[in-house]
């Protein structure tokens, strides 16, 4: 009972994003666009925090990076676009790598400083390294050619392109999904519950750390595969600090406990934000009265809260 | 004649000045139930540490099976056969306490690696999780979290995550620190069970002289880091020294015998 309305549920949002082109103007494409890349970005991250208990504050050099892959390709190489996707992933996973082989030793707070302070090395390079990132003015101009596959898509096209990003992110989010629920996921919620008793079961707790932090890294580089082409640009913004708080936020607003939370915290976020800016430019100064009063008063964030209450009613 | 589980030998550990245990040596045979009592302060849990490859051993060797496992991270000693409970709880407080097990499980035969099974429909494990469970008693409360189980049945529940693994050698850290009268006598009765199966080598350490007396078929009795005094309980008993020492400081008959 409770799963069939869950799935009836989340068949109707689907089809509510799959129809978003045909009934809303462009400005909502480009919304649900940003909305669901930005999803995917902060369940990725979801997986190091709300999974393994790794408070990452790195986790935009991996989007950036894969921003980045995905611009040069298109610009140098002009490969088609699902092929730089895989190279925009694999710079990631190799990026996340070494940046997990050396953070994944230390614990909370240290470990969130390493990952900022590695975070914050990727944003110098793009910007100092002008030659191969141009600086400051990002990598901008590159035009997108075939999709691959043999399909003919006009990837311009910002509805193709929306529908091309809801397909991608359905399937990321699939596999992410699967990952959650098998056993190695089983044992990432006990690493974070207690790490030292996982040890003692007999697994590294610092090889599982680090896998963790390669599959989030990973996904996070893909969603920058899908960023560059949508803003037209990569430019050092993805890389900076304040992105990596982004999926923070947006976990937090949607709840950490849940697979589905931090989507629901990106689409919160992105409404709030569009929404909040047509009235005032204090946006921050209103995401920060909503957080807060989050974090004091539903911890469990908006899908946590609501499927509370809704056990509730039914009891 | 079988051969040692354990050999220790020479076994030290020193924090700074400090030595915490001094040159202890022991053998512990298959099969056998061997505890380590002394006051506070003796260097009982240090010594698990050391064992159980928390605490890296300033001198000495630890011989688990014919391998030297001396300094060993602890999932390498975990996966070699020596697993082990501690004084505070140490469970998985947001799961389920079936789930606490399956965990355990899943480590041991090599399912934690699996990225793409789905864990909630691993009946092979969750089958073996119940055995786990009715082994110590606890099978009604697979379903709850394991957060919410009285403070006695979460030590239950961590013993039936130690022997998950398959040990060669299960060392347990005052497994009834903390429980009322009632849940002590039932634990007891447990590991006594489960002793007399001939299944698992128990070291335990314990401040429950009655705990100690009605499970150890070996006591070794240690104090201030050093071996006091090791033998069976009737011999720790009736030893004067370990009288004074430990058992009963208050004891006239202890000091007059003492004296003698």
């Amino acid at each position: 009972m409770k799963t069939k309305v869950l799935m009836a549920i989340l068949a109707a949002v689907i089809a509510g994003l799959i129809a978003v082109p045909w009934i809303a103007s462009y400005f909502y494409v480009f919304i649900f666009t940003e909305i669901l890349i930005l999803g995917l970005f902060a369940a990725s991250f979801n997986l190091i925090f709300g999974y393994t208990g790794m408070l990452s504050f790195g986790h935009a050099a991996f989007f950036g990076i894969g921003a980045y892959a995905m611009a040069l390709i298109l610009i140098h190489l002009e490969w088609p676009f699902l092929v730089s996707l895989l190279v925009s992933m694999g710079a990631s996973a190799l990026l996340a790598l070494v940046i997990g082989f050396l953070s994944v030793r230390l614990n909370e707070v240290y470990f969130a400083m390493l990952t900022l302070a590695f975070g914050m090395m990727v944003f110098a390079i793009a910007y100092q390294w002008r030659s191969v990132t141009n600086g400051s003015d990002g990598l901008a101009g590159f035009t997108l050619g075939s999709f691959g596959l043999g399909l003919d898509l006009t990837l311009a096209n910002p509805s193709v392109y929306y529908h091309v990003v809801l397909g991608i992110v359905a399937i990321a989010s699939i596999v992410l999904y699967l990952i959650c629920r098998s056993s190695f996921g089983m044992t990432l919620k006990a690493i974070r519950q207690n790490p030292e008793r996982v040890s003692f079961a007999g697994l590294n707790v610092r090889t599982y750390r680090l896998v963790a932090f390669v599959i989030g890294g990973t996904f996070a580089g893909l969603t920058g595969g899908l960023i560059a082409p949508f803003l037209r640009v990569a430019s050092p913004e993805l890389l900076h600090w304040s992105m990596s708080a982004e999926p923070i936020l947006m976990a937090i607003l949607g709840g950490t406990g849940y697979f589905l939370g931090p989507f629901i915290g990106a689409a919160a976020f992105v409404l709030l934000e569009t929404v909040i800016t047509t009235y005032t430019q204090a946006w921050m100064l209103v995401l920060g009265i909503i957080l807060a009063v989050m974090v004091i008063f539903f911890r469990k964030g908006l899908l946590g809260t609501v499927i509370d209450w809704w056990m509730e009613v039914k009891k | 004649m079988s051969n040692p589980v354990l050999t220790i030998a020479n076994l030290t550990k020193r924090f700074g000045g400090v030595t915490a245990v001094s040159d202890i040596n022991l053998e512990v045979m298959p099969k056998e139930t061997i505890a380590i009592i002394g006051p506070n302060g003796a260097g009982k849990t240090t010594f698990y540490n050391m064992v159980s490859g928390r605490m890296r051993p300033t001198e000495g060797n630890i011989v688990l099976d014919g391998k030297d496992i001396t300094g060993l991270p602890p999932h390498k000693i975990s996966r070699l056969g020596v697993s082990r409970s501690f004084q505070i709880n140490n469970i998985f407080p947001e799961m389920t306490v079936q789930e606490n097990v399956e965990v355990v499980l899943s480590a041991y035969h090599g399912h934690s690696r699996r990225l793409f099974n789905i864990a909630s429909r691993n009946t092979e494990i969750q089958q073996e999780a119940v055995e786990f469970l009715k082994r110590l008693g606890i099978e009604d409360l697979k379903g709850q979290r394991a957060e919410v189980i009285s403070y006695g049945d979460k030590r239950l529940l961590e013993i039936a995550m130690v022997l998950a693994t398959q040990p060669k050698l299960v060392l347990l850290d005052e497994p009834t620190a903390g429980m009322t009268p009632d849940e002590t006598r039932r634990t007891t009765r447990l590991i006594k069970k489960l002793a007399d199966s001939g299944d698992y080598t128990f070291m335990i350490t314990e401040h429950d002289m009655d705990v100690v007396f009605n499970l150890a078929d070996r006591i070794l009795v240690m104090h201030r880091g050093e071996k006091l005094f090791a033998g069976s309980p009737e011999e720790v008993k009736n030893n004067p020294e370990v009288r004074t020492a430990y058992l009963g400081e208050e004891d006239d008959e202890a000091v007059e015998e003492a004296n003698q």
